[in-house]
């Protein structure tokens, strides 16, 4: 497998609980670990920023300054196979705290796909326990993601539907909508919810045809579905006929969404499916611990896929990952982060859980607003 | 700091597009500081463009004359209208000198967000010039973004009870561009708008 991209340095400034940190990774795995809100997961989000989106957390702007603080920076130097970039974010220099910029390079980038085209990273957190308990939404987020690292256009795709769904959902609402109008809203609705969802299609295609088991170790590993009927028809159509079909059900659906308040069909409407590979357990059927391996299994695979994709393997931040875990998975999520090409950033509460990792990881305390190296980590070769 | 006259000119260069807070102060200075060279002249010159420009009655150019001198211009190809978003467009396309007929400035673009309806359109004109016959050719250069692409939808739909060719600006590969920085959307619209050699 190819080389991933590695942070080389990180620095934050006035953002959540650090007024000023440079931390320089020392190896290819990194564990922080330390008491809750001593900011383990403001690191991971911080590395999260670096990437668009709104990061790990999901959080406002405005969230993202130190107390008392207006202004926030999170900046990153990552080593990628096209040699190392600067990347970085934070709010303008003469405000608004509610704006968030982005600098590659020192320099702004005509557009975010281009910071996408050259880094990438992907998270697991503790809230995604609850991934199966929840709604569709938190789930379609999740492979969203998945996708986004692959195909960076996919989140234009994605936000162009919605805008469209959204300008066809006031117009609705008011009522004695110009026909013409809406016809052309449906269509570019039609347009983007094709594209969204078969880079959608084609990314769980791809997860469940990869051999999980070679890049994942001992890891149970993942099947991935799409609950779609727009995947359903593009397995047996032409993409541009799926288009006509669904320019033509939202045209006849009108009504119904003016009634509903949103649109029947879309690619908002889409779920993902999760289960076992070995046993065919459904993960809504499944323990908070059998899901979150499940999970676990499908991040492996995708920065696997990714490495050979695109050359690259994202970051992977997996904050809380030993969570839930029984020992036996545990040991296998560490070998199986081992064989993997990509940097690994950790977070957990207990340091124990993560002797294992000597050898192959640093570990770094977090507390107040520093990190401090522990000793009985030695950094490993990258 | 240099009184209340100051800082109104500060604050109103600022609400210009392209210059915040700390270059509206850099060219305010440099006005005051040569109030005959280049404060005057350009004052007497903003005071002339209000009065004397209006938007084109045919088109929605901005023009000291109506019809402006390009819906005058006896050598321009009546028979292809170009349809653009705003004045800034209309000047990009001359600058390159690429199009011949004449333009249809619209004002904006749909949005039922922002609020921008078919009746806050300039499409009156535009009709009423198609109508009128002799327009063989519409071609819709609106942005390639999502209320732009709603608008040429829904213009073609007005246009095309005429009976006249609407065509679109092509997306794809940019002039001097190498294929592996596109992004997938520009590149996958580029072979699909691929033409024979």
């Amino acid at each position: 497998m190819r080389a991933g991209v590695a942070l080389v340095r990180l620095t934050l400034t006035g953002f959540r609980n650090y007024a000023a940190l440079t931390w320089r990774p020392e190896g290819r795995v990194a564990v922080f670990y330390g008491p809750n809100g001593s900011g383990k997961t403001n690191l991971l989000e911080a590395v999260s920023l670096l990437v668009p989106g709104r990061g790990l957390r999901g959080a406002r702007l405005a969230d993202l300054a130190r107390r008392g603080g207006s202004g926030w920076a999170v900046a990153g130097r990552l080593s990628t196979p096209q040699g190392d970039v600067d990347i970085g974010t934070g709010t303008p220099p003469e405000g608004p705290a509610d704006r968030r910029v982005f600098r590659l390079d020192g320099a702004a980038p005509r557009s975010q796909a281009e910071i996408a085209g050259r880094v990438s990273a992907v998270w697991l957190t503790p809230q995604m326990d609850r991934l199966f308990q929840e709604g569709a939404a938190g789930r379609r987020r999740f492979l969203d993601r998945l996708v986004y690292a692959l195909e960076p256009g996919h989140a234009r795709a994605v936000a162009a539907h919605d805008t469209a769904m959204a300008q066809r959902n006031r117009l609705l609402a008011e009522g004695g909508a110009d026909a013409a109008w809406l016809a052309g809203l449906e269509d570019a609705m039609a347009r983007h919810a094709v594209a969204a969802t078969a880079a959608r299609a084609a990314l769980v295609q791809r997860l469940n045809a990869a051999p999980q088991e070679a890049a994942a170790g001992t890891f149970p590993a993942a099947r991935l579905s799409l609950c779609c009927p727009i995947a359903a028809r593009l397995a047996g159509e032409p993409a541009l006929a799926v288009e006509d079909w669904l320019r033509a059900a939202l045209a006849a659906g009108r009504a119904a969404d003016a009634r509903a308040g949103s649109a029947a069909l879309g690619a908002h409407r889409a779920d993902m499916g999760l289960a076992d590979a070995a046993s065919g357990l459904a993960a809504a059927l499944a323990s908070t611990g059998q899901q979150k391996a499940l999970l676990i299994g499908v991040v492996l695979g995708h920065a696997a896929l990714l490495a050979e994709a695109r050359g690259f393997a994202p970051l992977l931040l997996l904050d809380e990952p030993a969570v839930h875990l029984d020992p036996d998975r545990r040991r296998a999520l560490f070998d199986a982060l081992r064989a993997l090409p990509a940097q690994v950033l950790l977070t957990g509460t207990d340091r124990e859980t993560f002797l294992p990792l000597r050898g192959m990881a640093e570990a770094l305390r977090t507390g107040g607003d520093a990190l401090a190296r522990d000793p009985e980590f030695p950094p490993a070769p990258g | 700091m240099g009184g209340p006259e100051v800082e109104r000119l500060i604050g109103l260069l600022a609400k210009l597009p392209g210059l915040g807070p700390r270059s509206a102060r850099r060219a305010a200075l440099r006005l005051l500081q040569h109030p005959e060279a280049r404060m005057l002249p350009l004052a007497a010159a903003l005071a002339e463009a209000a009065r004397a420009v209006r938007p084109c009655g045919h088109c929605g150019n901005l023009d000291s004359r109506d019809p402006c001198s390009i819906c005058a211009d006896g050598q321009r190809d009546r028979s292809v209208v170009c349809v653009v978003e705003g004045v800034g467009d209309l000047w990009a396309l001359e600058r390159a000198h690429v199009h011949r007929g004449l333009y249809h400035v619209l004002g904006g673009t749909l949005s039922a967000l922002a609020g921008t309806r078919p009746e806050d359109l300039n499409l009156a004109p535009l009709l009423a010039r198609v109508g009128a016959g002799g327009v063989a050719e519409v071609i819709l250069a609106l942005g390639a973004t999502v209320d732009g692409a709603t608008t040429a939808h829904w213009l073609t739909e007005r246009i095309k009870p005429f009976g006249v060719v609407v065509s679109r600006v092509a997306q794809g590969m940019p002039i001097g561009g190498a294929l592996d920085v596109l992004d997938d959307g520009t590149l996958a619209a580029a072979l699909r708008a691929r033409r024979p050699f």
